[in-house]
């Protein structure tokens, strides 16, 4: 791993705080990314006891936001830091919330997935959905690693998949539409499917917004707000 | 309701976000350095420093010992032409007349060009008196003008309210603090352009140390200041650009808010940073 970012401190105590904190939130990715593996498994194939477990597993990531949030401020308090250091502690604020966000539509996966679990038809929704989670998994994974090696080289072309999963959203959503007028009977079930394909679309978003956060981080210039093309003009413009 | 109702409503956003920066008044240059070289003896101390200060801004100079930033302030007030085997090239132009100019009197720059140093420096009279000595070997004795100036200046360094009873008394009397603000007070009761500020805040505890800072913010109401200090935060906190030295050379300067949270050098990022290059 590479430490050139956040190492080299006179204060070798301030070196292991970052390093210490980098960990954590790599811990706490990790962790939520696994949530979203186990809750989807769940959703397909109905198993309630896997989806308890992402319900548990919450527990943990909410645990560790906290510890990292709490470890973040004491260090603005005690070292009032500047330049990179000042943005990746920022950048750690913001990255934590958006995998809280994440763990918690993981969370609501699963609470579908048991719900749907106790239904007569155990049918497989998972084709539905397997090519877009199979998406947002790559995204988040991709974002995660760009945290990791604290690097935004590729970076858009991690936000660029955002585009395909919209597109994959909207055609899953029209199936959905089309189920329902079908057989009202399937109303109930399939609105427990949309919910499930919503959040996964959300996840999505959120690790976009990480993508974004961590190109602050790098490169001290806010591009919320901003559409793809314009994302990939900005970067370009200035060499990375 | 039609766009044209929509508009009329519509939060005026460019002035909320104007509430939150500095003022948006163009900048006036009121010193400016220019490739200014100065040695001691054999050992060269500045490298052609090139640097403009703005009218009624606070310009910090940060940079690690011996990196000449003191030297470079002291060339403001010509502070410098009293330390034997200096020399001096390059030209630095307050309101674009050169003070290193044969014409220029000295005695009438530091009128101009206040300084207050690290450690207080109170005359060893009453505190009437320190804030009157300027006044006073200008010729003006009129008890009148005296009195009025010694009360606004002691409320211009905000120490008015805590000596008002005492002024007869001596300043040595004083704490280290109100004696720092009493030399302040002596500085603008001659009502100088700038004011140099050489680590004031350094030798003072952490109260005295916010009222200075929070002096040096209404100060520039009326003064261009430039101050030296090795604490960054504090840096930060009170101007408005930041000048980074380095080894007597000027590596980076811009606005304090960008070169705290974006420098552009690596040099000035090590530094802010506490990192070893």
């Amino acid at each position: 791993m590479d430490n050139s970012k956040i190492g080299h401190h006179i204060s070798e105590q301030f070196n292991k705080e970052l390093e210490d904190i980098r960990n954590k939130v790599l811990t706490m990715g990790g962790l939520v990314e696994q949530q979203i593996e186990l809750a989807i498994q769940a959703f397909a194939t109905g198993d309630a006891e896997l989806a308890e477990m992402v319900i548990k597993q919450d527990h943990q990531v909410d645990t560790l936001e906290m510890a990292i949030d709490l470890e973040c401020t004491q260090i603005l308090a005690l070292r009032q830091p500047t330049a990179f250091d000042l943005r990746l502690l920022l950048t750690v604020l913001k990255i934590i919330n958006e995998l809280e966000i994440i763990g918690d539509l993981a969370e609501r996966i699963a609470k579908i997935a048991i719900q749907l679990s106790d239904g007569e038809s155990k049918a497989n929704h998972y084709h539905e959905l397997q090519h877009m989670s199979d998406l947002v998994k790559d995204m988040l994974h991709g974002a995660l690693d760009a945290f990791a090696r604290m690097s935004i080289e590729d970076i858009t072309l991690i936000t660029g998949r955002d585009d395909n999963v919209d597109r994959e959203y909207n055609s899953i959503v029209r199936q959905l539409i089309t189920r329902m007028m079908e057989d009202p009977r399937n109303i109930t079930r399939t609105l427990n499917v949309l919910w499930t394909v919503r959040a996964v679309e959300r996840i999505g978003d959120h690790a976009c917004y990480i993508c974004e956060h961590l190109i602050f981080m790098i490169k001290g210039e806010a591009v919320r707000h901003l559409t793809q093309s314009e994302l990939e003009e900005k970067l370009n413009a200035k060499p990375l | 309701m039609t766009a044209q109702q929509t508009r009329s409503h519509s939060i005026d956003m460019s002035s909320i976000l104007r509430g939150q920066q500095q003022s948006t008044a163009p900048n006036e240059t009121c010193i400016k350095v220019e490739n200014l070289n100065l040695f001691y003896g054999k050992k060269q101390a500045l490298h052609n420093v090139s640097l403009d200060m703005y009218r009624k801004k606070v310009t910090a100079y940060i940079g690690p010992s011996g990196c000449g930033k003191s030297t470079l302030l002291r060339c403001i007030n010509r502070m410098n032409d009293l330390v034997d085997h200096v020399t001096i090239e390059g030209q630095i132009l307050l309101d674009g007349e050169n003070i290193y100019d044969k014409s220029v009197k000295v005695a009438d720059l530091r009128r101009r060009v206040g300084m207050v140093f690290q450690k207080p420096n109170p005359f060893p009279k009453t505190i009437f008196e320190n804030v009157t000595y300027g006044l006073r070997i200008q010729g003006v004795n009129d008890k009148r003008i005296l009195e009025e100036t010694v009360e606004n200046s002691l409320r211009g360094a905000a120490l008015w309210d805590e000596v008002k009873d005492r002024l007869q008394d001596n300043a040595l009397g004083l704490s280290g603090g109100q004696q720092q603000r009493l030399v302040i007070a002596r500085a603008i009761a001659i009502e100088p352009e700038v004011l140099l500020l050489d680590e004031p805040a350094s030798a003072l505890d952490p109260i005295s140390t916010l009222k200075i800072e929070e002096l040096i913010n209404e100060l520039k109401e009326k003064y261009t200041i430039v101050i030296v200090t090795h604490n960054m935060q504090q840096a930060a906190r009170v101007s408005d650009y930041t000048a980074f030295m380095y080894m007597g050379e000027l590596i980076e300067v811009g606005t304090t808010s960008e070169l705290f949270t974006n420098p552009t050098k690596k040099q000035t990022e090590d530094y802010i940073t506490g990192r070893y290059g």
